[in-house]
């Protein structure tokens, strides 16, 4: 059995901190489960917390981008936060430029990101 | 016991005379015209005349012998410090050529001293190489040393305002080189929670479209990070370069001075106070 990823709930937003090393079933089962918490809760904003990953391949890229989309269709914003240099120059070698994903240096700047663009939408709305 | 005895002979040779060893270091002295002081000159011939004379005895005329242990490793001390003081490969082999003139056999020395001298002069000639290699291996060392020194010494990553880091480059960028730039960048916007980065390229005088990738790398990486990367300094005649080469920098922000960029960096950072987390 495969270690899955936790979803933890902070207010509107849900933090998925990702702490191990991604198998390709665990990153199926953790969109799986992001999609189905963003309904259930209602969240306006997912954070994908990063900073522990150590090695990425263009299947986790790919799982980056994907959860944005699907996060988007379900109107809620996705933000990658805490990228390691070395993590980005392998996307960037790769030719992965995470279109469509916003990105934040850290989890708190990530956080600020959400709450900002929360706001204009509502000046707008 | 020919090898023995013939060992004797060289040793008889090198020693049969205390004169050998001022002789000597009177030689070198004139070649290096006093730019090593005569005491160290001195006691540095003192120290391989004795070694050698020890390696002799004991271990014959293999100079790859374990007996020859001291005389190598002398050998190499002087080699490097020759190196190290700018001396050049002649002025540091004839240090111990000089030896054989000292020893030079005239018209009363017998057949049996005129062949122990060609034994040793051999043996010279093969230590004279073996310091020959020391010597260019001591430079090689220094040569790779400078160029590491080099590298460190021409990426300084800067902190120009809270929330802004910048690299002046200078010189001749390589993909070695561009590629330390570029994770020293990166490294520094986590270090210092930086959203802002400027790469200011005015002490660049020429780039290529490889140069040019590595940069456009550098930027996409640390827009990953969720940071923003502003190039600076381009110069009319790369710029010129870079669009013959049909290099296009479309969705990066580029200024013509560092003064430019400062203040468009500083300006998103104002606009948008909740991108720098807000006062703290």
């Amino acid at each position: 059995m495969t270690d899955r990823v936790p979803i933890l709930k902070l207010g509107r937003v849900l933090l998925v901190s990702i702490q191990i090393d991604l198998e390709d079933q665990t990153v199926l089962d953790l969109q799986d489960d992001l999609a189905e918490r963003i309904v259930t809760t209602g969240a306006i904003g997912v954070v994908i917390d990063i900073t522990a990953l150590e090695i990425v391949d263009s299947f986790v890229g790919r799982m980056l981008a994907n959860a944005a989309a699907i996060s988007r269709m379900l109107d809620a914003e996705t933000v990658v936060v805490g990228m390691r240099p070395a993590v980005a120059i392998t996307l960037v070698e790769l030719g992965l430029s995470l279109g469509g994903v916003r990105t934040a240096l850290t989890l708190e700047k990530g956080l600020a990101l959400l709450e900002r663009g929360r706001a204009t939408s509502a000046d707008r709305g | 016991m020919a090898a023995a005895e013939s060992s004797e002979r060289l040793v008889r040779l090198l020693t049969h005379d205390s004169e050998i060893l001022d002789r000597w270091v009177e030689a070198v002295a004139e070649i290096l015209r006093g730019r090593i002081s005569r005491a160290e000159l001195e006691r540095e011939l003192t120290d391989l005349y004795q070694a050698l004379g020890q390696a002799l005895r004991e271990g014959g005329l293999n100079w790859r012998a374990e007996e020859y242990s001291e005389v190598r490793a002398l050998l190499v001390e002087l080699s490097r410090n020759r190196a190290q003081h700018g001396f050049t490969p002649t002025e540091t082999a004839t240090s111990l050529f000089a030896c054989k003139d000292v020893v030079a056999p005239t018209a009363t020395s017998s057949a049996e001293d005129i062949s122990a001298y060609l034994q040793l002069g051999r043996l010279l000639d093969a230590l004279g190489l073996f310091t020959i290699e020391a010597y260019a291996r001591t430079r090689e060392e220094i040569i790779s040393a400078q160029a590491e020194q080099l590298l460190e010494l021409s990426t300084p990553v800067v902190k120009l305002w809270e929330g802004v880091v910048a690299v002046p480059l200078v010189g001749t960028l390589d993909s070695a080189r561009t590629q330390i730039v570029m994770e020293k960048l990166l490294q520094s916007l986590v270090d210092s929670e930086s959203e802002q980065a400027i790469i200011d390229i005015t002490g660049v005088p020429a780039v290529d479209t490889e140069v040019a990738q590595h940069l456009l790398k550098t930027v996409v990486a640390a827009r990953l990070m969720g940071a923003e990367c502003t190039i600076s300094g381009i110069r009319p005649q790369i710029a010129q370069t870079l669009v013959a080469l049909g290099v296009r920098f479309d969705d990066i922000v580029t200024k013509a001075t560092l003064a430019d960029a400062l203040r468009y960096v500083l300006r998103r950072i104002g606009t948008e106070p909740a991108a720098t987390g807000g006062p703290k």
